[in-house]
């Protein structure tokens, strides 16, 4: 049964009032702007541009503002703002080799061309809070080296060079869109990675360590992890030729994992992708080690029955969106279900009373 | 339509895409230098949209849909008929307006005072960022040197 | 070809305009016969004035849409993709198709849905010589009693509203005015 009702307009505004003034905190301290939140929380503002998937930088900053910094609501907000963009089309894929890159690193070879490249990483710092930034945000200027002018080659065309690694075939089929039709059953790689992308980092990062622990370990390394900026190519039909329409940062992890060979596939390396908005390290890593993860049909590998391999179970359960959107609604008024279900169980109180007391008056 | 126009040593393609990916506040005051604006008509005034970026599986497999990015464009017709297309990153209007109208006059006799007071030294002030920063990445990059090398 | 000629003739004020023809678009295909005005385009030829809006206010990107037989010109293609970005598609994979009645048969080339999503189904845009509430007499829903509308082959439409909830939907053009059938629309030859 549905039964509406109304009223609470008036708690409602009351509550939209307080959340305001909440949100701008004392107004004693100084208003955040948006700048600010772009340029000082940028990683903040990049899991909301990856998560929300809508790269915009100011748009992000906004949202994680008006969420008082809660980065799934913030995500929501450019979730919904999406929604109402025009889509004016799709991008040829983005030259990844291309990348200006900020940050390269290899766990499989030291000597790679282009080198390790450490980029402004968290990586070596002691994790001891540092109270100058309390007192004083000022920095120095980072040194300067020799600019590489050169692009960076992916390391595993070095393996590829080798025929040790398999092959990732190139095609130009045009992929499944989960922002334009529902996901089904059995889905396919793009799909997955798109999802994967756009998942939640706490998820995919949770699927990515069991894996590591053991369910459906595939013995990763990280084979190339690269951060930078790459221009992003549109054909445009009145022009009838294709041109840069802006640049977005991403962050790429190649994963070669360990391959011992399978009913229909040699030994070899074979390989797991993450490609992520922004500086997402540890966001791209896991979505590489998941994307393995759910390859083992394909690979021929056996189905270990590890929840990082069950497609439906991880990008069912991938979006923060969906998840928290399901789960809070049990939160509104449930008033006459829950009505219904007390008188449920109120009946079957007294049906279980009724069969105890006979027995009782008869002892 | 395919040819590619080339005016002052830069190709169509080249200028529609150095100011797409240029900063508002980097380009917005070049193009204010350029003082007498020519008059035009709108095929397409400017409207906000996204663009979904695409990625490949493995960086050389199979594309895969990564996510939208915003961008706004424009089109336009000078009174001798140029057509003028803007395309940039982003949400603002006015940027894609002064895109679209510098397109319009890098076709015609106006080009190389644009290429002067406006592409030249964005192209410059943006060839200057991307540098710097791969100077200091350059500066992180590790160097590794032998400690100790065991012989038997 | 005049470069300005297929970048012109698009909306003048495109939030206000694609609005006004949307809802009429709707209120058409709501009401199944009703014979209503749709302006705002100005298409290249062949497309009538109300197919040329119908295109501009319903297709986008991801809407593949089919240009049958003489509809399919050079100028209505740069057209369509200057102005909404529609890729040009076979019938067999359109979201929408535009063309003369003659042109656009037979209708066993479109899509009709799947009993999943019935809305995986094409749209056909029927530009028509004339248009008038009589002919065929349609029932259904959005019809208070029955209504009457000229249509091209009554028989090809009675088996298509036999495949309800699947099928193709339609509307029919002829300068600035339109009509609509959708699938769930019963039709009789009149007598």
């Amino acid at each position: 049964m549905y039964v509406a009702v109304k009223g609470g307009e008036k708690a409602i505004e009351n509550a939209h009032a307080w959340l305001a003034e909440e949100r701008r905190g004392d107004t004693d301290i100084a208003d955040l702007s948006i700048a600010q939140i772009r340029e000082q929380l940028s990683l903040a503002v990049n899991r909301v541009m990856a998560e929300g998937s809508l790269y915009d930088p100011d748009l992000a900053a906004l949202a994680i503002k008006q969420a008082r910094g809660d980065l799934i609501e913030a995500i929501f907000l450019i979730r919904a703002y999406r929604t109402t963009l025009p889509r004016f089309g799709y991008s040829n894929p983005v030259k990844t080799g291309d990348m200006a890159c900020d940050r390269r690193v290899s766990a499989t070879f030291k000597d790679a061309p282009g080198g390790q490249v450490l980029g402004p990483t968290f990586d070596y710092t002691h994790r001891l809070l540092d109270f100058k930034l309390a007192a004083d945000g000022e920095v120095a200027p980072a040194p300067e080296g020799d600019a590489r002018q050169e692009p960076t080659p992916h390391i595993t065309s070095f393996l590829k060079g080798e025929g040790v690694i398999q092959d990732e075939p190139l095609s130009e089929d045009a992929p499944g869109d989960l922002t334009r039709e529902p996901m089904e059953f059995p889905s396919n790689r793009p799909l997955r990675l798109q999802a994967l992308t756009r998942g939640d980092e706490g998820f995919v990062l949770g699927m990515a360590y069991s894996t590591q622990r053991g369910y459906a370990r595939n013995h990763a390394f990280v084979g190339e992890l690269r951060i930078g900026k790459v221009a992003v190519e549109m054909d445009i039909p009145e022009l009838g030729f294709a041109i840069e329409i802006g640049e977005v940062e991403l962050t790429e992890c190649e994963t070669v994992n360990q391959f011992q060979g399978s009913k229909t596939e040699p030994p070899q390396f074979t390989r797991g992708y993450g490609l992520v908005f922004g500086q997402s390290e540890r966001k791209a890593i896991s979505m590489a080690l998941v994307d393995r993860a759910l390859r083992w049909k394909e690979l021929g590998e056996d189905n270990l029955g590890a929840a990082a391999q069950d497609e439906e179970f991880v990008l069912s359960h991938a979006d923060n969106i969906q998840a928290t959107g399901f789960l809070e609604h049990i939160k509104l008024p449930h008033y006459v279900d829950f009505q219904s279900e007390l008188e449920l169980v109120r009946k079957l109180r007294r049906e279980a009373e009724e069969r105890i007391t006979p027995k009782e008056a008869a002892e | 339509m395919t040819e590619q126009m080339k005016s002052n040593g830069i190709t169509r393609q080249e200028w529609m895409g150095l100011l797409a990916r240029a900063p508002e506040d980097a380009m917005m005051p070049l193009w204010d230098r350029v003082a007498d604006r020519p008059s035009f008509k709108w095929l397409r005034s400017p409207e906000i949209g996204g663009v979904m970026v695409r990625g490949r599986a493995g960086a050389i497999g199979a594309p895969f849909n990564l996510g939208e990015m915003t961008v706004t464009r424009c089109s336009l017709a000078l009174e001798d008929g140029t057509v003028g297309h803007g395309y940039v990153q982003g949400r603002s209007k006015p940027k894609a307006e002064a895109a679209a109208l510098i397109d319009a006059l890098m076709q015609t006799e106006a080009a190389d005072r644009l290429t002067e007071l406006v592409i030249t030294p964005l192209k410059t002030q943006m060839q200057g960022k991307r540098k710097a920063r791969a100077a200091k990445a350059a500066a992180t990059k590790v160097e590794f040197f032998t400690l100790v090398r065991g012989e038997d | 070809m005049n470069a300005q000629t297929h970048f012109s003739g698009g909306f003048q004020d495109a939030p206000r305009d694609a609005a006004h023809a949307f809802r009429a678009a709707m209120t058409v295909m709501a009401r199944p016969g009703e014979i209503r005005t749709l302006v705002g385009a100005e298409p290249p030829a062949p497309l009538s004035v109300a197919a040329g809006t119908l295109l501009l206010t319903l297709c986008d990107a991801d809407t593949g849409v089919y240009l049958a037989d003489a509809a399919d010109t050079s100028d209505t293609r740069q057209w369509l993709g200057f102005h909404t970005g529609a890729p040009i598609v076979e019938a067999s994979k359109a979201d929408f198709a535009v063309g003369r009645w003659s042109d656009l048969m037979p209708l066993s080339d479109y899509r009709i849905g799947t009993s999943e999503y019935p809305d995986r189904a094409a749209t056909l845009i029927v530009e028509s010589d004339a248009l008038a509430p009589k002919g065929a007499v349609l029932s259904g829903p959005g019809i208070k009693t029955t209504t009457g509308l000229s249509l091209p082959d009554i028989a090809a439409l009675q088996g298509n509203a036999m495949l309800y909830p699947l099928g193709c939907d339609f509307f029919f053009t002829c300068g600035d005015q339109v009509a609509a059938l959708p699938r769930s629309t019963q039709i009789k030859a009149e007598g």
